[in-house]
C-alpha cells in the first residue's frame, strides 16, 4: 500500500462519437444558405415563417412545406452585451449578441452583432448580414459571420408589436 | 385532483460548488435520509421511488438513477426518472404526489439532485451540434435580452435586479444549506461585481452547484400519523410551450400564467397575492423575480418590480419571496426545482428555521425550465384543502 | 382505478437510419396518426408524456425540440421521462387515475443510428467501479445469457431459434427493420460477438418513433367501436450491481406481472422487450407463461430495437392483437438497464 492517502475521485476519460444529418427543412435551409441565400417556411394554417425553418410550425403542430424567401437584413428586437467569454466564441469582449426579425421572417434569428460600438446598439435598430467571401461558401450558419448595421433608419418601437 | 397527500419528510444536502466529500449515491442518501428521519420512517415504509435531475451529461452517466436504485431503498419497488430541463425538480415532486394521489401508492420518497461537478456543465450547454446555429451567449446571454425587454416594457428602476439579489443574498445567511452565503453582503457589493450579460451582473447570476433534495409524499392516512407537521398539497399544475413559435412572449409567457392559473383555480386560490403566505419560486437571474410576480399574478403588469422595491418580497413583508435565498444562492440545477417545492413545504409545517414566515399557512412552489417553456407548480398547506 | 384502454397506437417504418427525417418530423407523424385515429379531439387530451434519451441523442435537454411537434399552444400539460416510453405511458395512466384527465397521449423515440449504441450503453454503468471497465452492452448481456446457459442446461441454437423464430414472424409486420427467412445452421456458423453472443442474438440498431392515445372508461368508448382496456399495469427496478443479483432470473419481472394480476394461463400473446434471445427464456420463465402463448408475433425488438420507444411499441403490438380480435387477452413488457435491471408488465384485453 502506498502513501497516497484514500483515493476520493476518479477521472474516466469518455469518447463518444456521434453522427449527425441535416434533414428535410433544416438540410433545404443550410443548401441555401450555403449559395447566399436566406429561405424559410410558411405554416399553411397561421401563415407565420419560420427561418431558419424546423419543417414544422410549433405553434400549430404540422408540418410546413411553402419556402419563402427572407432578406438577409432586419430589425433589432432585443439584444444583450456579453462580457464574459463563452464556449465556442472567439470574439472579443464586450460583445453584442441580438434577436433579430428578418424582413420576411416572423421569429427571431439570433446573431452576432459586430461593426459598431455596443453602446450604439439599441431596439429597433436595422441590421443586415455580412457574409463570408464567395469562394469560401459553405451550407452552415457559419457562412454568415455577423449583423452589422445598415444605416437605415429605426423601427419604432410601437411597430415591433409582440417582439419586444 | 383524487386522493389527498401531504409532504411528511423534507431532506436536502448541504449545496456547494463541489461536494467531493460524497460520491452521487453518497449525495442522494444524504438528502433521502434526512427526509426519512424528518417523516419518522425507514426505507421499508417507503412503496415507490421517483427520481428528478437534469441531463444526464452533467455527471457523464446514462441514467444514473439505474445504479442509485438500490441506494434509495428502491430494489423490488416501481422507480420514475423524470426530466423536464430546469423545472425538472418540481415536476418530480408532481409526479411522485400523482402516485398517492391516484390512490397507487401510500408512500412515495422523491429525490432531485444533480451533482454537475462530475461533469462540466457549461460544456455540456453549449455542445455545438453540426448544422444548427452555436450558442452565441451562453445561458445568461438568453435571458439577458428578455430581461431588457422587461425593463423597457414595465420602465422598472435600473437597479431593481440588485435589490432583489440582495434580499435572496441575506436570506441565504438564514438558510445553513446553501452554497452561496456571503457575510456582510451589499447593495453597493453586488452594483460594483463585474457585468456579465447586460443588464445581469456577477452577483446577481445563480451558482452552479452540488446537491440533492429529497421528500417523502403520503396519503392523508399515513400523513395523520407522521411525527411532525404535513405540509397538505392543496394543487400541483404543469404547463409547456414551444421554445420558438412567431409571436411567442417569451418575458411573460402564457404557459406560466397558464400553470399560474389552473393551480389557483384548483387550489380555490381567487386573490393570490392575499391568499398565499409566502413562495419560493425559480429565480436564476435577479430580474427574474419581478417578472414572476406579474406572471404569477401577485402583481399586475408591469408592476412586479415594485413589490422588491416596496419591500413586500423580504422576509418581513407581505409576500415574502425565496425566504430560503432561493436559486440565486444555490442551483444545483436538478434539484433546484424541489428544493423551492420542499422549501414552500416546510414554511406551513413551520419548519424552515431561521427563515420562517411567521403564520404562514399556505405557499407557493415554483419552478421552470428550457427557454422559459416549462412550468411546474404546487400549493401546499398547513391544513388539507 | 378507473379502466383505462388504449385507443390507438402509431409506429414510424423502422429504420437502420432515419436519414431523411429528423425527430421532429418523426414524432409529429406518429403523433398525428395516433391521436387521428384515437377518435379523440387534440384539445380534449388533458395529458402528454414522452420517454427519450440524451445520451441517444447526443445532446442535453433532447426532448425540447420535440415539443415543436406537438401543437403546445395554446399551453399543454405535459411531462418527459428519460426512460422508454412505456413508462411515460405509465405516467399518464397515473394522470388518468388522478382524475386530471380522461385522455392522454404518450410518445417515444430515438435514433440509435446516430451513435455507437453499445458503447454509450457502458456509460448506463455505475461510474465508479463499473463503466470504467469499458464493458459494453453487448458484453453485459453475455454476462447474463452465459449464466442462463449454464442454469437452465440450453443452448445456443436454442438462441438462435428465437431470432429465426422472430424475423420470420416479423415477415407480416411492415414496419419491421429485419425480416426473412433464416436457417439455424448458417446463424450459428457466425462468429460470437461477445461469447456465447452472436450478431442474431442482439436487437439491431433502429431508428423510430411511436405513439399510443390512451383513456378513461366512457371517454374511451365513447371515442371509438374497439378499446383495449388495460387491465393491469405494474413496474419494478432491481439492484444494479451484477453481482448482487441472480442475472438468470428476472424477479422484477416476475413481480411486476403478479403485482398487475397477470393470471398466465390465461394470455393468449406476449410482446416481450427482450433485446437479447436468452432474455425471451429469461422473461417467458419469469411471466411462467405456458408453451402455446405465441411470442413477439410483431417479430419484436429482434426485428426492431427503436430505444426509448420499444417498451411502448411492445403495448401497441399487445393492443393490436386484441382488437384485430387475434388475441382475448395479451401482455406487454417492458425494460430498461442491463441485464434486465427493470421492468414494466402489463395486461391488456378487449371488451
Amino acid at each position: 500500500m502506498s502513501d497516497a492517502g484514500p483515493v476520493k475521485s476518479i477521472v474516466t476519460p469518455t469518447h463518444l462519437e456521434y453522427e449527425y444529418t441535416a434533414t428535410g427543412a433544416q438540410a433545404e435551409f443550410l443548401r441555401q444558405i450555403g449559395q447566399g441565400r436566406l429561405r424559410g417556411q410558411r405554416c399553411d394554417e397561421c401563415g407565420k415563417v419560420y427561418c431558419p425553418p424546423s419543417g414544422a410550425c410549433a405553434r400549430c403542430g404540422l408540418p410546413t412545406s411553402e419556402w419563402v424567401d427572407v432578406a438577409d437584413r432586419g430589425t433589432v428586437s432585443t439584444f444583450c452585451i456579453v462580457r464574459v467569454p463563452s464556449e465556442n466564441i472567439e470574439v472579443k469582449l464586450p460583445y453584442c449578441a441580438a434577436n433579430i426579425v428578418l424582413d420576411g421572417s416572423d421569429v427571431p434569428f439570433i446573431a452576432l452583432l459586430q461593426e459598431c460600438e455596443v453602446s450604439e446598439v439599441r431596439i429597433g435598430m436595422r441590421v443586415q448580414a455580412v457574409w463570408r467571401a464567395r469562394e469560401l461558401w459553405e451550407p452552415t450558419f457559419e457562412n454568415i459571420r455577423w449583423f452589422k448595421p445598415s444605416g437605415e433608419p429605426d423601427v419604432p418601437v410601437e411597430r415591433l408589436g409582440d417582439w419586444v | 385532483m383524487g386522493e389527498r397527500c401531504a409532504v411528511v419528510g423534507v431532506g436536502q444536502t448541504k449545496l456547494d460548488a463541489r461536494r467531493i466529500d460524497v460520491s452521487q449515491v453518497g449525495l442522494v442518501r444524504e438528502a433521502a435520509l434526512r427526509a426519512l428521519e424528518d417523516a419518522g420512517l425507514g426505507f421499508e415504509d417507503i412503496d415507490a421511488v421517483v427520481i428528478g435531475k437534469a441531463p444526464d451529461l452533467f455527471e457523464g452517466v446514462m441514467m444514473p438513477e439505474l445504479f442509485l436504485a438500490e441506494a434509495l431503498g428502491g430494489a423490488g419497488k416501481p422507480m420514475l426518472r423524470v426530466h423536464t430541463a430546469g423545472s425538472v425538480g418540481g415536476s418530480t415532486a408532481i409526479v411522485a404526489a400523482s402516485l398517492v394521489e391516484a390512490g397507487v401508492h401510500e408512500r412515495v420518497l422523491t429525490v432531485a439532485y444533480e451533482k454537475q461537478s462530475e461533469s462540466n456543465a457549461m460544456w455540456a450547454l453549449s455542445i455545438k451540434r453540426p448544422f444548427q446555429q452555436a450558442v452565441v451567449a451562453g445561458a445568461g446571454g438568453f435571458f439577458a435580452p428578455l430581461i431588457r425587454s422587461y425593463i423597457r416594457r414595465s420602465g422598472a428602476p435600473e437597479d431593481t435586479g440588485i435589490r432583489v439579489a440582495l434580499k435572496d443574498r441575506q436570506n441565504a445567511l438564514k438558510n445553513p444549506y446553501a452554497h452561496l452565503r456571503i457575510e456582510g453582503i451589499s447593495f453597493e457589493q453586488i452594483a460594483g461585481s463585474p457585468m456579465l450579460w447586460d443588464p445581469i451582473r456577477y452577483l446577481e447570476t445563480c451558482p452552479s452547484s452540488d446537491g440533492a433534495c429529497a421528500m417523502v409524499i403520503a396519503s392523508e392516512g399515513a400523513a395523520r400519523r407522521a411525527p411532525r407537521p404535513p405540509a397538505w398539497v392543496h394543487a400541483t399544475a404543469m404547463r409547456t410551450e414551444p421554445t420558438f413559435f412567431a409571436g411567442r412572449d417569451q418575458v411573460n409567457p402564457q404557459a406560466g400564467m397558464d400553470c399560474a392559473r389552473d393551480l389557483y383555480r384548483k387550489a380555490g386560490i381567487s386573490d393570490a397575492r392575499r391568499e398565499i403566505d409566502c413562495a419560493e419560486i425559480y429565480v436564476p437571474f435577479s430580474w427574474f423575480e419581478p417578472m414572476w410576480m406579474e406572471n404569477l399574478f401577485f402583481a399586475p403588469k408591469g408592476e412586479g418590480w415594485r413589490m422588491t422595491y416596496e419591500g413586500a418580497t423580504a422576509l418581513g413583508g407581505d409576500l415574502p419571496v425565496n425566504m430560503s435565498g432561493g436559486v440565486l444562492s444555490s442551483n444545483p440545477i436538478g434539484a433546484s426545482g424541489m428544493l423551492r417545492f420542499a422549501e414552500a413545504a416546510n414554511q406551513v409545517r413551520g419548519l424552515a428555521g431561521e427563515h420562517q414566515v411567521a403564520g404562514a399557512r399556505r405557499a407557493l412552489g415554483h419552478a421552470y425550465g428550457g427557454g422559459s417553456q416549462y412550468f411546474s407548480m404546487w400549493i401546499v398547506g398547513s391544513e388539507p384543502r | 382505478m378507473r379502466d383505462v384502454a388504449v385507443l390507438s397506437f402509431a409506429q414510424t417504418p423502422m429504420k437502420r437510419r432515419e436519414s431523411g427525417r429528423s425527430e421532429v418530423d418523426m414524432v409529429m407523424s406518429v403523433v398525428r396518426e395516433a391521436v387521428a385515429a384515437s377518435g379523440i379531439p387534440r384539445r380534449e387530451i388533458g395529458f402528454t408524456c414522452s420517454g427519450s434519451s440524451d445520451y441517444i441523442a447526443g445532446q442535453a435537454f433532447a426532448f425540447v425540440g420535440a415539443v415543436d411537434a406537438l401543437g403546445a399552444w395554446p399551453p399543454i400539460s405535459e411531462s418527459h421521462v428519460e426512460m422508454d416510453a412505456a413508462w411515460a405511458l405509465y405516467e399518464a395512466w397515473i394522470k388518468i387515475q388522478t382524475g386530471v384527465c380522461d385522455a392522454a397521449l404518450c410518445f417515444g423515440f430515438g435514433r440509435a443510428s446516430m451513435g455507437t449504441l453499445p458503447e454509450t450503453l457502458t456509460l448506463q454503468l455505475e461510474p465508479y467501479t463499473l463503466a470504467p471497465l469499458g464493458i459494453d452492452a453487448i458484453g453485459m448481456a453475455a454476462l447474463q445469457a452465459r449464466a442462463w446457459l449454464e442454469r437452465s442446461g440450453r443452448s445456443e441454437r436454442d438462441l438462435a431459434e428465437v431470432a429465426v423464430r422472430s424475423r420470420r414472424d416479423a415477415k407480416q409486420n411492415p414496419f419491421a427493420q429485419l425480416r426473412g427467412d433464416f436457417e439455424v445452421e448458417k446463424l450459428l456458423a457466425e462468429p460470437t460477438l461477445a461469447s456465447p453472443l452472436r450478431r442474431h442474438d442482439c436487437a439491431p440498431i433502429t431508428d423510430g418513433a411511436a405513439a399510443i392515445v390512451i383513456a378513461a372508461g366512457d371517454v374511451a368508448r365513447r371515442a371509438g367501436p374497439r378499446p383495449v382496456w388495460i387491465r393491469g399495469i405494474d413496474h419494478r427496478i432491481e439492484p444494479h450491481h451484477p453481482g448482487v443479483r441472480d442475472l438468470a432470473v428476472s424477479v422484477s419481472t416476475a413481480l411486476a406481472a403478479k403485482k398487475a394480476g397477470v393470471d398466465p394461463a390465461r394470455i393468449d400473446v406476449a410482446e416481450l422487450h427482450a433485446p437479447f434471445t436468452h432474455q425471451e427464456w429469461i422473461l417467458r420463465e419469469a411471466l411462467a407463461l405456458p408453451p402455446g402463448v405465441r411470442i413477439n408475433p410483431s417479430g419484436g425488438p429482434l426485428a426492431a430495437n427503436p430505444m426509448m420507444a420499444a417498451g411502448l411499441v411492445r403495448i401497441g403490438e399487445a393492443a393490436a392483437q386484441v382488437r384485430s380480435g387475434a388475441a382475448r387477452r395479451a401482455l406487454a413488457h417492458a425494460t430498461q438497464g442491463h441485464c434486465l435491471q427493470q421492468n414494466l408488465v402489463c395486461w391488456l384485453e378487449g371488451e
